[in-house]
């Protein structure tokens, strides 16, 4: 079982300073799960996300990937820093990321941004990656745009373009970081719809979000956090429809 | 082609070491640029302060100073230094400090001191965001470095390095004084002998003034194909 599963985590804690901001997260998803965090701002669903993929390094806890823990040390100042790099730059390149801001890289277009990583990261070969490229580029709807710039392309298809840019990884589990967040409320659609049809294919997604009509419509499993704890989780509908804490009800509340 | 008086293809030879002083100090400096951002905004904290030293300290000397000091002291450090190799372990180790090496040095840490400057504003003006994808797509430091940093550092700095290349251009008129047969040297020569400033004088002026100009548009190029991607007026 553990050996299959695309990610486990295992009791995740991550520090700032004297600022606890989360507490203990445990997360295991099977191939094809799409996991939903739900939660109010500053309840650290972002970070544990981030703590998936290593930007930034967990206080304590275990990370495993495909059945791969990532190994961590303890540096001179008494820090966990992990024990070696390359594992993880391998480890990343199998969970590819989309951000609340696209983070596409703005001195290449659309195309090349797509096969910067197969090419350096993963030494596909150019003509290969292009391939790739172009089919992920059709599946998202902006082939036609694959020269623009980033800058030239309105947020929507940006935010498109960073999911083409994740599929030509073939990751094991993508991770989505309020991928519709920082989108006009006309756009947020278009690129729900992206994500809808990735999760129809049975492709892992992890996915931080304040969307609650696509966290209850297509995840498979959703996480409340509240303050750095898993308050509550299931199924999407134990979770919205029978929600149990009083936390979770208050949450939902104006959402309905 | 212009004579000169008889002085016109030697005036064109200090022109072309003009020319070669400033591109060999460029390559230099830009180099030790590079570094030296590496080195400040490095987590190591004997690298950052080495960087400080360097740039404090040729900063705040006049460059006539650093030269002088080079020419003269540079050719003392080589002598002792052979000596006591020869001594210590009967190397016969020797090198003649010429201007010109002293010129590529002295200009070439000057400048490189202001590039540093420069190249390290311009990598702490590349967007986080940017860096983050490249190592959550796992690039090492040596990829992000080389496909993300610099490619988008280069916005930033190209118009700070034009400058400095200019300033630099110009300071190599200083070799003249170390006794270098640069443009500057020549017309000097040529200007005392023939009593006829102008005749010189101006003509060396245009050449800068030609170099300066082309390199101008070569930097404007540079700049519009460093800024693709950037929507203008944004």
């Amino acid at each position: 079982m553990a050996a299959n599963s695309p990610l486990i985590c295992k009791d995740i804690h991550k520090t700032f300073g004297d600022l606890e901001v989360l507490k203990g997260i445990s997360l295991e998803t099977r191939k094809g799960d799409v996991v939903s965090l739900i939660g109010s701002s500053g309840s650290g669903k972002s970070t544990f996300l981030r703590c998936i993929n290593l930007l930034e390094t967990p206080t304590s806890g275990e990370v495993i990937v495909h059945g791969d823990p990532i190994r961590f040390k303890t540096n001179r100042k008494g820090q966990r820093i992990p024990a070696d790099n390359r594992q993880v730059e391998l480890i990343r390149a199998k969970l590819s990321m989309v951000f609340q801001s696209f983070n596409l890289w703005s001195h290449m277009t659309v195309l090349e941004n797509i096969i910067e990583a197969p090419i350096h990261v993963l030494r596909v070969p150019r003509k290969e990656a292009v391939e790739r490229a172009e089919a992920y580029l059709h599946k998202v709807g902006i082939y036609e745009r694959r020269n623009y710039y980033p800058a030239q392309m309105s947020g929507g298809q940006q935010q498109r373009a960073a999911i083409a840019r994740a599929l030509a990884m073939e990751p094991e589990v993508m991770l989505f970081d309020e991928p519709t967040s920082a989108l006009d409320p006309e756009l947020v659609g278009e690129v729900l719809r992206v994500m809808q049809s990735l999760a129809e294919e049975g492709r892992t997604m992890i996915v931080v979000t304040h969307e609650m009509a696509f966290a209850r419509d297509v995840s498979s499993q959703v996480l409340f956090l509240h303050q750095g704890v898993i308050e509550e989780q299931g199924t999407p509908k134990e979770v919205f429809d029978y929600p149990k804490s009083e936390r979770l009800k208050q949450f939902l509340a104006p959402n309905f | 082609m212009l004579d000169l008086k008889g002085y016109g293809p030697s005036l064109l030879e200090g022109a072309v070491v003009t020319i070669e002083l400033a591109f060999l100090s460029l390559a230099l400096a830009l180099t030790l640029g590079l570094l030296g951002a590496a080195a400040k905004l490095s987590h190591n904290r004997f690298l950052r302060w080495t960087a400080t030293g360097y740039t404090t300290l040729i900063r705040g000397v006049p460059d006539l100073v650093m030269m002088l000091l080079f020419y003269y002291g540079g050719q003392v450090a080589v002598n002792s230094l052979s000596d006591a190799l020869y001594e210590a372990y009967q190397i016969d180790f020797f090198f003649q400090f010429d201007p010109f090496i002293s010129g590529v040095v002295t200009i070439g840490l000057i400048f490189g001191a202001y590039m540093t400057e420069t190249f390290r504003g311009a990598f702490l003006a590349v967007d986080s965001g940017q860096i983050e994808a490249a190592r959550a797509y796992g690039f090492g430091r040596w990829l992000t470095f080389r496909r993300i940093m610099v490619p988008q550092m280069l916005r930033h700095a190209l118009p700070g390095l034009g400058n400095n290349w200019q300033v630099l251009l110009k300071t190599t008129a200083l070799v003249s004084i170390i006794g270098l047969t640069d443009m500057v040297r020549v017309a000097e020569e040529a200007a005392k002998a023939e009593r006829s400033p102008f005749l010189f004088f101006i003509p060396v002026a245009l050449m800068y003034l030609l170099i300066t100009a082309a390199s101008e548009l070569f930097i404007k190029w540079l700049n519009k194909r460093a800024n693709a991607g950037v929507v203008q007026g944004n």
